[in-house]
């Protein structure tokens, strides 16, 4: 459909395709896109809304050139003291409870939120700095980032006043980490077979049933389960779910490690067995969880973890090419960048809107399905180029080139696997 | 498909299945030697095929050292088959004894030559060579370099070189061999044409990994297919969803082109000739091997990528062969060259032509 190249001009565009008896109105008003499908004499009419789709410009203020100028710093002193060593996907496999509590003693985690809870009221752009520098340097930041990224802004929004008070100044100290409960052995897309038992109890609920794939569990203090609260109702699989803060030290709980093809421990098999969970523990409403988990989503899908996974192994090859000095070569990379260049404004504009209270959740789903396939594409770009001229390679580039190899299979499975993702963006698209 | 043909193929496939098992795999990945199923591959004769029975082989053609080299990758064999054929076929063109022991080479590179100085009754040798297949757990290593006047072979024992342990990202043994000025009494010593021995190596060692690849691509295949009909997400087995179906019938013909490719360069194969399938061979099941494990990854979810679940033995192999004897871009160059030499004839006469093929003699210098 070529209308949006040709109605620049007009207030609206409106088009008949005589062959396939279709007819194409788009108003630039609202950015609305009626289709109408004209079969024998019932015309059927479908509105697509396209604004969804549109996304905000960030823009950066001289306060947050500051920030980038501070975290460019803190993490050169801290790769020159040798603190940490450039890994891929280090937002995963990357964990150091000191390098997490040192960014939390500069303020660089729950950074939005109140002061009262620990936060430094900034802006979600400013966030958006701190956080792309620490990736795009491969530093080690697994420890805190779940909980920062969405137990946080999930607390803010639906948490108690004592959840709140207890919790965020913890995380904002860099002492608190969090895993996500979604996935069972049953429920892995179709999340909504989600069969974790509550029970409730006096005082809060007994816990039976199982989460798995639990990333960072056998280090997170806590994990937001996903549970059913009331049995499932198979007209309405949705219905009946809580989201209850669990406490990964409670009696009941076993969590066994399930190692990644690369033999390292990264998720888990989370066990519960009569595990009790006191009522304050509740997340906003009991019932609400389904919707609830959905809502952190966004802000799940289009950090700029989604497209930097692999930026480490970008940067050193864009070094090598360069110390060689093939311009050839380089231009090779030159489509990586441009592309990298545009899924960072999309993901900063999506930033920018979660902030204004927006709900950007195509855009969100857009941004993590364009961006896990460029992590990967890195990688095979790296092997392709580095193998036409006899280069020599440093053994940093050899490491990061396997991280990101051994590493790619998880990029467009954890978050909603690719599937998932287009089926969400098509059926948005569509306005259903 | 002749009656032996059928014969070696049955009877590898019962030997890999039984004794090649995922556990055996893991196994040789922390260092333990698949020693009984090396012996019970020599003790059935598919050591040495392809070499005549007077020359001490098992007679047979390559078309069948291949066909049980497929299957090796199929099953994800932690052996150095590929190298002890190779090797031994080298051996018998040069004259060499030949023996159903594990084998393996260190790939004659120009800058990793080893020095021969002749000393008595012996040799004095010294160099290093890496990323040598297998070499901890073979029997003899067959190692290149100079002597004053002229290029060698040798075939020397393990021992006699200091082993350093290495991998590729699949766990397989790639071993780095250093000689310090170490004496050797009674080795095979054989003078060789140097590019032309190189490249044939070159050629013949991407055949390995073409037909290695083209088996892992079948397991590959198989085990995503079998993994469709058992997992079952939003009430129905998930090769009910469409977009399963587009990825598995993209996994096909990945399959079905790494099959003819593999088949038709074993078809034109002739050890120290070079024609231009073995280059677009590599070419495409390169191509195949990185689609086929992204593919099979993605319809296999999380559990596909566990230590626990099988197919990582697979889908790392496809990643460390397809970089093994030449990435796309290294044989895309080669490729390259003989599309230009052919001239005015066009890229139709290159593709259709039946050219005769030429004695290796272009220089090749990368491993
Ligand atoms: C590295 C990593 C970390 C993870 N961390 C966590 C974590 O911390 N917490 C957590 O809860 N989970 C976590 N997960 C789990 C992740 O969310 C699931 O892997 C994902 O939701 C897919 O579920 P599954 O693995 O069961 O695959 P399945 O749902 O079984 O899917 C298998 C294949 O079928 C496809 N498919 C399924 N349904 C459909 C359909 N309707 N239409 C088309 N295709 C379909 C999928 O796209 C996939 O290709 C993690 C996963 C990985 C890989």
């Amino acid at each position: 459909m070529t209308f949006t190249n040709q109605g620049h001009s007009f207030e609206a565009y409106f088009t008949i395709d005589l062959k396939f008896r279709i007819l194409y109105y788009f108003d630039y008003r609202y950015d609305i896109l009626i289709i109408g499908m004209l079969e024998g004499l019932k015309l059927t009419l479908g509105v697509i809304l396209v604004k969804s789709l549109k996304l905000s410009i960030a823009h950066f203020s001289d306060r947050t050139d500051a920030v980038r100028e501070e975290i460019r710093s803190f993490i050169r002193q801290e790769k020159e003291n040798g603190t940490f060593e450039p890994k891929c996907d280090s937002w995963l496999s990357g964990y150091s409870p000191e390098f997490s509590r040192k960014l939390a003693s500069r303020g660089w985690i729950g950074m939005t939120w109140p002061k009262r809870y620990g936060g430094q009221e900034r802006s979600a752009i400013d966030r958006y700095v701190i956080t792309e520098e620490l990736l795009a340097a491969g530093s080690p930041v697994a420890a805190h980032w779940i909980a920062d990224r969405q137990t946080g802004p999930l607390l803010l929004r639906y948490g108690t006043e004592q959840q709140k008070e207890y919790f965020l100044p913890k995380i904002a100290k860099g002492e608190s980490y969090f895993a996500i409960g979604l996935s069972e052995p049953n429920a892995g897309s179709d999340l909504a077979a989600v069969s974790l038992k509550a029970t409730k109890v006096d005082n809060g609920w007994i816990l039976n049933g199982s989460k798995i794939w639990t990333s960072g569990a056998h280090f997170a203090h806590y994990m937001i389960t996903l549970c059913r609260t009331s049995p499932l109702n198979p007209e309405n699989r949705h219905e009946g779910m809580s989201q209850l803060i669990t406490d990964l030290s409670a009696p009941g709980i076993t969590i066994r490690p399930i190692l990644l093809m690369t033999g390292e421990h990264h998720f888990n098999e989370v066990l519960f067995e009569d595990v009790f969970v006191p009522v304050n523990m509740l997340v906003g409403q009991e019932g609400n969880g389904w919707k609830q988990g959905m809502a952190e989503l966004a802000y799940e899908r289009s950090g700029p973890e989604r497209f930097l996974s692999t930026f480490p192994l970008l940067e050193e090859l864009v070094n090598t090419i360069r110390l060689k000095g093939d311009v050839y070569l380089m231009s090779q990379v030159s489509s990586i960048a441009s592309n990298l260049w545009t899924l960072r404004n999309m993901s900063m504009g999506i930033a920018q809107m979660l902030e204004e209270n927006k709900t950007p959740d195509l855009a969100a789903a857009l941004v993590k399905d364009l961006g896990t396939q460029l992590e990967t594409q890195v990688a095979e770009l790296a092997r392709l180029l580095v193998s036409s001229e006899n280069m020599t390679v440093s053994d940093q580039f050899e490491k990061l080139k396997l991280e990101a190899l051994l590493h790619s299979p998880g990029f467009t499975l954890r978050g909603g696997t690719t599937e998932i993702l287009r089926m969400i963006v098509s059926k948005g698209v569509i306005g259903k | 498909m002749n009656e032996i043909t059928k014969l070696i193929i049955d009877a590898t496939t019962k030997i890999m299945k039984d004794i090649c098992t995922k556990k055996l795999v893991n196994e040789a990945e922390q260092g333990l030697w698949a020693s009984e199923l090396w012996d019970i591959l020599a003790d059935s004769g598919m050591i040495t095929v392809a070499i005549p029975e007077e020359r001490g082989g098992n007679g047979g053609g390559y078309a069948d050292a291949f066909n049980i080299l497929r299957l090796a990758g199929k099953y994800a064999a932690p052996i150095p088959l590929a190298e002890t054929f190779l090797g031994n076929w080298l051996l018998n063109q040069l004259g060499g004894e030949i023996s159903d022991e594990p084998l393996t080479f260190a790939y004659p590179n120009k800058n990793q030559l080893f020095r021969f100085q002749k000393n008595g009754e012996g040799w004095v040798v010294s160099g290093k060579a890496r990323a040598i297949p297998w070499a901890r757990f073979a029997k003899t290593i067959l190692i290149f370099g100079q002597t004053e006047s002229e290029h060698v072979v040798a075939l020397i024992k393990k021992e006699h070189g200091h082993i350093e342990l290495g991998q590729n990202l699949a766990g397989e043994a790639r071993d780095t061999i250093t000689l310090d000025h170490t004496f050797i009494k009674d080795c095979q010593v054989i003078p060789i044409e140097f590019e032309h021995v190189s490249n044939q190596l070159w050629h013949s060692g991407a055949l390995t990994r073409i037909v290695l690849m083209a088996g892992a691509t079948e397991r590959v295949l198989e085990l995503t297919k079998t993994y469709t009909t058992e997992r079952v997400q939003f009430g129905r087995p998930i090769h009910r969803f469409q977009a399963i179906q587009q990825q598995l019938a993209i996994l096909a013909g990945e399959y079905a082109a790494a099959g003819i490719a593999a088949d038709c360069a074993v078809d034109a194969f002739k050890p120290g000739f070079q024609s231009k399938d073995i280059a677009m061979a590599k070419i495409r099941i390169n191509e195949a091997a990185g689609k086929a494990a992204a593919i099979a990854h993605q319809v296999h979810g999380a559990i596909g990528f566990t230590h626990e679940h099988i197919l990582h033995q697979y889908t790392r192999r496809l990643w460390a062969w397809r970089d093994e004897y030449g990435t796309e871009t290294e044989w895309g160059n080669q490729l390259a060259h003989q599309i230009v030499e052919n001239g005015q004839a066009g890229l139709w006469s290159f593709l259709t032509d039946k050219k005769s093929i030429g004695r290796i003699i272009e220089k090749k210098e990368s491993v």
